[in-house]
């Protein structure tokens, strides 16, 4: 609007003409949701208010403000540095971004951060004890459980909700029970080979 | 995604009262289908409701049979030693969804609620009839290889994704709701809708109206399968699913429950079928009848005409796997 005032023009009619569908094409390619919002400043700042948010992460107590659309994996990797959570689909589909919530392995990427307020996050930094690797990321290493490696982090926050849950009994049950992990370097086989040896380990995870 | 405002809600009233004061809000429970449309500009709610705070979250057997609080996520009632054996039809069809990390976040009420996976309705440069009404249908003419073989209109071929209400709608459950005026009951084949001219409206819920518990009533049902076919063995939608289940004395059908998925805007229930089958001895022939007579009806599209054949063999391969 200001740049066009600024220009030289003879015809009043026209800049007005001109002004005008400027603004009308504005209207027309912002979302109605964000006209509606222009309408009322109040509403603006109600929208891009970010929310307390207390949540645990690899046993420290985190407090932080969050925009209420921020993704739980969107905040780990983004906002606390977290990138051992990886981003594959972002919809879902490909389960690189699995970390537990309260213990139980959900996709991160499909969570609103603001939604786990109180909750306690464990992500693959989480796992190891100082040096002392996890068992799910020995076993990873020594069945040769990964090829690129980008779906591996994913692929053990599974594999131990999978045997949690009780639902590693036999490869085929931990085929079905790991089928929200994708590898697309095709690992498979030796996913299946760790996940089997830990649980006949027998340890508590 | 749009940025919203977000807000808790503490009492299945106040949820309600709060989506009836803003038309442009939505409950949100686990988040799996609504988050992942938001993020794709499908929806964009101007306040999202967080109904996790209520007490829905019980599964009780009671004399008539069982409740499933409205956030009980898949995963806790597909895992649930009640649901395993006396409903065992339901925790198959549960098991059968989604991944175990989804099934562990997405709640009873929310698997219901879900939106169809039409390819059309996710791409929002295309026209819609269920996105954006009156825009048209894109799959009519284009590429309908998932969509529906029953009840559809020229508005809307769209099919109803969930495997847990292929199994629900089977079992003869109730959708408990509740809203500012109080509580209701809905059957479940009355809940959802088949697309007519208002494709945009999946069931019958009303605006601010909250699913509290499903119920399904005790039954005598001792086989029971749920099948489903899709492009992978696991982790992808149904092309085409079948729930049985069945009362079965001495190689005799005494009574039967069956519905599809896959095939419809709804779960689709096969009430003749049933009677087909049941006081019938179990034989190949008339498992044979009960699909031909399942596939009696259908109108296919260009790319979705197998679902005809497929159906046929997923009904006795159903049959056959829930008496063997
Ligand atoms: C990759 C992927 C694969 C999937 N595969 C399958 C599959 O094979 N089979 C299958 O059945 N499903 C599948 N799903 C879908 C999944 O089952 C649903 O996303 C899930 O059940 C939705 O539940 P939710 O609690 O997360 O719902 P939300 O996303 O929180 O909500 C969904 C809708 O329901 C409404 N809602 C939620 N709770 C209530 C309530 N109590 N009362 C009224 N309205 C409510 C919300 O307002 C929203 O509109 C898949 C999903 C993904 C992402
Ligand atoms: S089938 Fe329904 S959901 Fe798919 S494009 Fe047509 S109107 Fe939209
Ligand atoms: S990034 Fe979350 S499932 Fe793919
Ligand atoms: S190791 Fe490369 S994607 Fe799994």
């Amino acid at each position: 609007m200001h740049m066009e005032e600024q220009h030289h023009c003879p015809q009043e009619s026209r800049r007005s003409f001109l002004k005008q569908s400027t603004a009308l094409a504005a209207l027309a390619t912002a979302s109605p949701l964000l006209v509606k919002a222009a309408e009322n400043e109040e509403k603006i700042n109600a929208y891009f208010e970010k929310l307390p948010l207390q949540l645990e992460i690899n046993g420290q107590l985190q407090n932080l403000m969050v925009e209420p659309r921020v993704t739980l994996l969107d905040l780990l990797r983004e906002q606390l540095g977290l990138t051992g959570t990886k981003k594959g689909c972002d919809h879902g589909q490909c389960g690189c971004c699995t970390v537990h919530v309260d213990g139980k392995r959900i996709n991160s990427c499909l969570s609103l951060a603001v939604m786990n307020q109180g909750k306690k996050i464990t992500t693959i930094e989480g796992l190891a004890n100082g040096e002392q690797l996890h068992p799910m990321q020995e076993a990873f290493m020594k069945h040769d459980g990964f090829q690129c490696g980008y779906c591996t982090p994913g692929q053990i926050m599974s594999a131990i909700g999978c045997i949690r849950e009780g639902h590693a009994s036999s490869a085929e049950d931990i085929r079905e029970y790991m089928s929200g992990n994708i590898c697309r370097c095709g690992a498979y086989p030796n996913i299946v080979d760790a996940i089997m040896e830990v649980k006949q380990g027998g340890q508590k995870l | 995604m749009i940025n919203f405002e977000y807000v808790k809600a503490n009492s299945a009233k106040a949820a309600s009262e709060a989506r009836i004061k803003n038309g442009a809000s939505q409950f949100i429970a686990g988040g799996t289908n609504l988050v992942d449309l938001m993020k794709k500009g499908i929806t964009a709610p101007e306040r999202l409701i967080d109904i996790n705070a209520l007490p829905l979250k019980e599964i009780s057997l009671t004399a008539k049979g069982l409740s499933i609080g409205a956030l009980v996520p898949n995963s806790v009632a597909a895992d649930h030693e009640t649901v395993k054996t006396k409903y065992p039809l339901l925790a198959m069809a549960l098991n059968a969804g989604a991944s175990a990390q989804l099934r562990n976040m997405a709640t009873v009420g929310g698997n219901i609620m879900q939106r169809t996976r039409c390819s059309y309705f996710y791409d929002t440069t295309m026209p819609c009839n269920k996105r954006n009404p009156g825009t048209g249908c894109s799959a009519v003419e284009g590429y309908n290889r998932m969509h529906a073989i029953f009840g559809a209109s020229e508005q809307c071929i769209a099919v109803h994704p969930s495997d847990m209400c292929v199994a629900l709608a089977a079992l003869n459950a109730t959708v408990q709701v509740s809203g500012t005026k109080g509580t209701r009951k809905i059957p479940f084949a009355d809940f959802h809708r088949l697309p007519g001219d208002t494709p945009q409206l999946d069931n019958n819920l009303q605006v601010g109206e909250l699913i509290t518990a499903v119920s399904i009533p005790t039954n005598t049902f001792n086989k029971a399968y749920y099948l489903k076919v899709r492009d992978r063995l696991s982790y992808a939608f149904a092309l085409v699913s079948v729930a049985v289940a069945l009362d079965v004395k001495d190689g005799m059908i005494r009574s039967a429950a069956m519905a599809m998925g896959g095939v419809a805007h709804k779960p689709w229930r096969l009430f003749e079928v049933e009677k087909l089958v049941s006081g019938k001895p179990i034989s190949k022939e008339l498992f044979t009848e009960a699909a031909a007579m399942a596939m009696t009806g259908a109108k296919t599209y260009t790319h979705n005409q197998y679902k005809i054949k497929l159906g046929k063999a997923a009904i006795i391969e159903a049959l056959t796997k829930a008496t063997s």
